[in-house]
């Protein structure tokens, strides 16, 4: 390298010289930027964001409002491919790459948090799960189902265990080839559309939450009850329920993995399934801003754009950074998984920081807006309600920070 | 049944705020967003609708252009294009292309590669030349249906509604003929991502100019491009006569 540099003329050899550095530390021609997409990543990303633009906007505020999700664009999604995206395409998936979906989930949440929710929680939670780690069996019977017909949904969390996830309650008691599970799930998404449950229920509770096993449960199984959805602060569109289980009989073959290894599986799951809030903040985040920047842009105060107001800037460009610091984050997440390294401190950093960017920056494009973002004809206060969830869900902030914490510890101890 | 080719156009993306060049050579198109003509979009629907109702056995799609064109065909081939064709052109030549030097283009790959039917869209939103169509089957010597708001097949060929200016016309044709797609034909698809997966193992076949034979020499030359005028406030009159005088002093109305 220090030859390479005396060749050089002096003028040019600050430059000249990073740029031989980076060539010869990376060994290419330079690293691509960290948001670079590949061919079919960036066609993904245009065709989702017009089918948002296009089949979701008009549909997002009678669908908050209502509490409810259009039946119509549920089946559109379907049909679209958008609930298979990472799925064997043997059973109907679309057999992308990790990043595909947590751009296609950045994507829908520009347009509707909600929406990205569904998507975000069906696909990373479950069709990932079965996709690694059912049988054949088991894909064809239920893979193909939740890749093209019905949502499904993961649950873990009961009321008396979120945080303390492996606390959970609910039982699975062996009964021939059968187990019969009881219990309650609680803050269940998708619920009250699913036709595939994912239920972790202890089969062993002498091994403690090494007897946690992951059962596939259909909705029409008798004593499975799904109960009334709750009425949300934000995404509000996407139905959360109760579940009941009153001594479902569920068959051995519906055992998903291991026996007892259902704790790990949850945990790896929402590993990855982080990284997805993390787009989904993202996506809340910048889905506000955009809709906002114009107004800035046309509003006139004292004579002029109140983009002109050196305050408004510094504000405005303030979000706009966090947005790109949050972005780079859940994107370098989601390559480390799929080169395989370990990523949750990186996941669970992505989706801390992501959802605090998201809080602020959609109480300053309310802010911004003033009183008209005070409203409900206008999408800001939307998104404001939409992104208090992310800090909640999938692992609370302070579990995350907890994780973080954890892994710091080790990296240092040694 | 029909083998079907099908144009499609890279052009500048409709949502995009143009804006000319300082040099008045032409428009800002380095970075710009860049799509698929609207109506080769349709096109491209209606083709592969006839594909589905097995009215065709098969549809190519042929695009003209530098190395991006490529993303446009795969773009088609997602969404149900069986093959694409690439008659790769750049820079200069590019600019320079006009619908003279397309359709003979669109008339010898028709020919080499069998096609009955040719499907483009009525014009591109960036030259609005609504030429190529009609030159094509003018070159092939083929019947040409243009501003199709419907196409259904008959037995002897044909029968298409166009939308004219005094309202719908309908005609019939023969086949071998070309039809030109106007806005209200149908409503393309989105491609769906598992075809967008799928694309990926299509083929494009690359050609260049001279391999169809076709002579690119320009035949007009560029002198300026400029930005239409701003348009001028209009003003609001008490009544008709005063309408009519300003009209009158404006020299409007003798």
């Amino acid at each position: 390298m220090n030859r390479l540099i005396t060749k050089l003329p002096i003028r040019s050899m600050m430059g000249a010289a990073l740029k031989n550095q980076s060539r010869m530390m990376s060994g290419s021609v330079g690293i691509k930027p960290l948001l670079s997409l590949t061919e079919d990543e960036l066609a993904m990303k245009e065709t989702v964001a017009k089918f948002a633009q296009e089949q979701i906007k008009p549909l997002v505020a009678k669908m908050d409002e209502e509490h409810k999700m259009d039946e119509g664009l549920v089946r559109k999604l379907f049909e679209n491919g958008f609930m298979g995206i990472e799925a064997d395409p043997e059973y109907g998936g679309s057999g992308c790459n990790f990043l595909t979906m947590m751009i296609v989930v950045e994507e829908l949440s520009k347009v509707d948090p909600a929406v990205a929710a569904l998507v975000d929680i069906h696909s990373t939670l479950v069709v990932n799960l079965l996709n690694d780690l059912g049988t054949k069996a088991q894909k064809e019977k239920y893979l193909t189902k939740i890749c093209t017909e019905h949502t499904a949904s993961f649950a873990l969390s009961e009321p008396s265990s979120g945080s303390d996830a492996f606390a959970l309650k609910t039982a699975a008691k062996k009964d021939g080839n059968h187990y019969i599970l009881n219990g309650t799930k609680m803050w269940i998404s998708n619920s009250d559309l699913s036709g595939t449950f994912i239920i972790m229920a202890n089969a062993d509770p002498s091994k403690g939450y090494k007897g946690i096993t992951a059962f596939i449960v259909e909705r029409d199984m008798e004593g499975f009850t799904v109960g009334k959805k709750e009425k949300k602060l934000g995404i509000c569109a996407s139905g959360t329920c109760m579940l009941h289980l009153d001594n479902v009989r569920v068959p051995e073959e519906n055992i998903l993995g291991e026996f007892g290894k259902g704790y790990a599986y949850s945990a790896s799951i929402l590993n990855e399934g982080r990284i997805g809030i993390a787009a989904q903040m993202v996506g809340c985040a910048q889905g506000a801003f955009d809709a906002t920047m114009p107004y800035l842009l046309e509003r006139k105060q004292f004579g002029k754009e109140i983009y002109s107001f050196q305050g408004m800037q510094y504000q405005v460009a303030e979000v706009a950074s966090e947005i790109e610091a949050a972005r780079l984050m859940y994107y370098n997440a989601a390559r480390m998984k799929e080169n395989g390294m370990p990523f949750t401190k990186e996941a669970a950093m992505a989706k801390y920081i992501a959802s605090e960017v998201a809080q602020k920056a959609t109480v300053r494009c309310v802010d911004w807006m003033g009183g008209v973002g005070f409203t409900k004809d206008f999408p800001q206060e939307k998104f404001y309600r939409d992104c208090k969830i992310g800090a909640i869900y999938e692992g609370t902030s302070n579990m995350q920070l907890s994780t973080i914490a954890k892994l710091l510890r080790k990296e240092y101890e040694s | 049944m029909s083998r079907v080719l099908v144009g499609v156009k890279r052009v500048i993306d409709y949502a995009v705020k143009i804006r000319v060049k300082p040099d008045k050579s032409g428009v800002v198109t380095e970075g710009v967003k860049h799509s698929m003509n609207p109506f080769d979009e349709i096109a491209v629907e209606e083709a592969v609708k006839m594909k589905e109702k097995k009215l065709a056995s098969e549809v190519i799609a042929l695009s003209v252009g530098p190395p991006q064109s490529q993303e446009t065909l795969r773009t088609a081939l997602a969404m149900g294009v069986d093959r694409g064709i690439h008659i790769e052109i750049s820079g200069k030549d590019y600019e320079m292309l006009q619908p003279i030097h397309i359709s003979k283009m669109f008339a010898k790959i028709a020919q080499d590669e069998k096609c009955d039917l040719i499907v483009l869209g009525k014009q591109a939103i960036d030259d609005d030349s609504n030429q190529t169509a009609q030159m094509t089957a003018a070159v092939l010597d083929w019947p040409q249906a243009v501003f199709a708001s419907a196409v259904e097949k008959t037995d002897g060929g044909l029968k298409v509604v166009r939308e004219i200016d005094g309202g719908l016309e309908t005609i019939t044709t023969k086949l071998p003929a070309v039809v030109s797609a106007d806005l209200r034909l149908n409503i393309p698809r989105y491609a769906t991502l598992p075809n967008i997966m799928k694309a990926k193992k299509k083929p494009i076949k690359k050609l260049s100019a001279a391999d169809v034979g076709v002579d690119i020499k320009p035949r007009i030359e560029v002198i300026s491009v400029e930005d239409p005028p701003i348009r001028q406030a209009g003003s609001i009159v008490p009544d008709i006569d005063t309408l009519v005088s300003k009209l009158k002093e404006a020299g409007h109305v003798k």
